[in-house]
């Protein structure tokens, strides 16, 4: 499919291809089976620029958009996911600063984001705060030297990993949401420290663990915004970051149709390939279908955000529920293609499939999304009465 | 630190053919690739020139096309290439081509340590790093897989023997030839792939080297390939009759007559 991509884009995906098969494919299963952060590719990728991409060129960045951004995680999630997410994810972190942050707090810390001394994490969701983000509990205390923090985030990617922190906390506390506000949280401060570490069913190379605030004073410059702020930009910033799950379901998706079709041209039975036989025909060209929709869906989404739009609640929400829809959908066929076979370690797509699933819970659940989709089309209509 | 690294394209696949009138490969028509041992020695050129300072030059005698490799290098570690092209440099043999980069080394104003490859991947013969050396009277280390230290007036590395490694010190400048062990070559950087597409590479001919034209090219091959062939095995098999300690007898007598025992 032709999608128009710049030069630009051209050479960062297939740059992103090459290190994906070159560095990360002969890597992924022992990642995954050790549950152990891929530091060394982390490396590869900031060698070759990749965290530049979505800075822009005054922070030492390339200045790329979404799109830019959602074809290097698509090309890194197409071999592994949980790779992808650990690269993403510092993208997610570093958005509240290269949103709102100021200009002494951006020459502070893009720099070193774009060079991927520094990776980053988000930190919003609380034991009793996850599709209901309004319910958090973390404090940030206004006192004389800054803010004192206090509360635990959980399931934070990156966490423990990450050398900055985007975390939002309550200023207010009467004020529910509207009194949450941003901070930046470097790693050493005293009175941050990390809680476990989880296992997980999939993305097992990347790191998520639990952030621990204990009367952890950050000073006044680390807020990002104003106060009572939070609540509004986390939403932006997850508006903008979904397309870039999209992208991550997107790469699963290819890389499990990639998976299926090989196994079927090579797998004999009844003295001819699987793939001769319709039904397994008719299971791939559905997987086809779906992964160029997903991607198309998600490309569109991402240009729109570049586009300078305003408003892309709906839109992002789209790309995300649909693309990680059909990652489940083809990572499943994927496995019942290859069989027997297809359950076991020994081949790709059983990872593909445990990878797949977070794609429909996290960064809001496809079904909170579903909400989102809905109350905007009843917005419109209310609109046009 | 002034770095001069050396490079070859080669044939990307084993499917070479061969031209029967010169007995050399043909190039045309089939992908190129960057020497693989090369490739570890732009790699460690980029690292001692992050730890030094300096700059790295790349620099490769070849055809016309031999301009993307390079462009590749500078994609990596590479902060400029020189193409040396002649038509007069086809069919150079080890002896010729090393004498056409001696000559654009003695070009370059400075140069403080040449590295190449242990050995390509097409000729194989390991011959053009020693031979550089002689020819500019520098002292030569082959097989490095580590440099241990260096300064601005010598080098220490280690060098592989069959077994294990030695520890040499020598002054510089200096020629290395590299192994595959001693660093894992980086990919190109997204800044690096920027670069590489707008520089320049000057392409020096055989006027520009100031070569003397009989001693370059096929005229100023000390060597000719004369026959590339496969070596011709022939099996033969025999199943010896009889009882045991007559085929016994048989086999000792055969072997004898072979000169294996």
């Amino acid at each position: 499919m032709e999608y128009f991509l710049s030069e630009q884009q051209k050479t960062l995906k297939s740059l992103a291809r090459r290190i994906a098969e070159e560095r990360i494919l002969p890597a992924r299963a022992e990642l995954d089976e050790r549950e152990e952060f891929p530091w060394e590719i982390i490396k590869d990728l900031a060698n070759a620029d990749m965290f530049r991409i979505f800075i822009p060129e005054e922070y030492e960045g390339l200045g790329g958009g979404c799109l830019d951004l959602c074809l290097v995680v698509e090309e890194l999630s197409r071999v592994c996911s949980g790779i992808a997410v650990s690269y993403a994810a510092s993208a997610l972190g570093g958005f509240a600063l290269l949103e709102y942050g100021t200009e002494t707090q951006k020459q502070k810390y893009l720099p070193d984001i774009a060079a991927g001394k520094k990776l980053t994490a988000f930190a919003l969701t609380e034991p009793t705060a996850g599709s209901d983000a309004s319910a958090i509990k973390a404090t940030a205390e206004r006192v004389k030297e800054g803010y004192i923090i206090n509360g635990t985030k959980q399931f934070i990617t990156n966490g423990g990993e990450a050398e900055i922190y985007t975390v939002i906390a309550l200023t207010d506390k009467e004020r529910g949401a509207r009194g949450a506000s941003t901070f930046l949280v470097e790693k050493d401060t005293p009175g941050f420290s990390f809680g476990k570490k989880e296992k997980k069913m999939g993305i097992r190379a990347s790191s998520t663990r639990e952030l621990i605030f204990r009367n952890c004073l950050v000073p006044e410059e680390n807020m990002i915004g104003k106060e009572g702020m939070g609540f509004i930009m986390t939403l932006r910033i997850l508006d903008r970051s979904r397309p870039g799950i999209g992208a991550q379901a997107v790469g699963l998706a290819q890389g499990a149709l990639e998976a299926a079709v090989d196994y079927a041209r090579q797998r004999i039975q009844f003295e001819h390939p699987i793939i001769s036989l319709p039904v397994v025909q008719n299971m791939l060209a559905d997987m086809a279908i779906e992964v160029e929709a997903a991607r198309a869906l998600t490309y569109a989404v991402a240009r729109t955000v570049d586009s300078g739009a305003k408003h892309f609640t709906e839109e992002a929400a789209m790309a995300k529920v649909f693309a990680s829809d059909i990652a489940m959908k083809v990572t499943t066929d994927a496995v019942q293609i290859l069989g027997g076979a297809g359950y076991m370690k020994d081949y790709p797509v059983e990872k593909m499939m445990r990878d797949a699933k977070i794609t429909q819970i996290y960064e809001g659940t496809n079904q909170v999304l579903r909400n989102t989709i809905a109350f905007e089309l009843r917005k419109r209509k209310a609109m046009r009465e | 630190m002034n770095i001069v690294v050396c490079l070859k394209q080669v044939p990307g696949t084993t499917k070479v053919k061969i031209d029967p009138q010169t007995n050399t490969l043909i190039r045309e028509g089939i992908e190129n690739i960057v020497n693989p041992f090369d490739t570890y020695a732009l790699e460690e050129g980029g690292r001692i020139k992050e730890r030094c300072g300096g700059k790295v030059t790349a620099v490769s005698m070849g055809p016309p096309q031999a301009e993307e490799m390079l462009r590749e290098a500078i994609s990596t570690s590479a902060d400029e290439a020189i193409l040396l092209s002649d038509s007069t440099f086809a069919g150079s043999d080890t002896w010729a081509t090393a004498y056409t980069l001696a000559k654009a080394i003695d070009k370059l104003e400075q140069c403080d340590l040449i590295i190449c490859g242990r050995q390509t991947i097409d000729g194989d013969t390991g011959q053009v790093g020693p031979e550089l050396a002689e020819i500019l009277s520098l002292p030569f280390v082959a097989y490095v897989s580590k440099v241990e230290e260096i300064g601005n007036e010598y080098i220490r590395v280690r060098r592989m023997i069959e077994e294990g490694y030695e520890v040499i010190e020598m002054s510089l400048p200096a020629v290395i030839t590299v192994v595959k062990e001693i660093n894992v070559p980086r990919l190109p950087s997204l800044r690096g792939l920027a670069r590489a597409k707008s520089a320049t590479i000057p392409v020096w001919t055989a006027e520009e080297l100031g070569v003397n034209k009989s001693m370059v090219g096929l005229s100023g091959s000390a060597t000719r390939v004369v026959k590339i062939f496969f070596p011709q095995r022939v099996c033969r098999s025999e199943i010896l009759q009889g009882d045991l300690e007559s085929q016994v007898d048989t086999l000792v007598d055969k072997l004898r007559e072979a000169k294996i025992i």
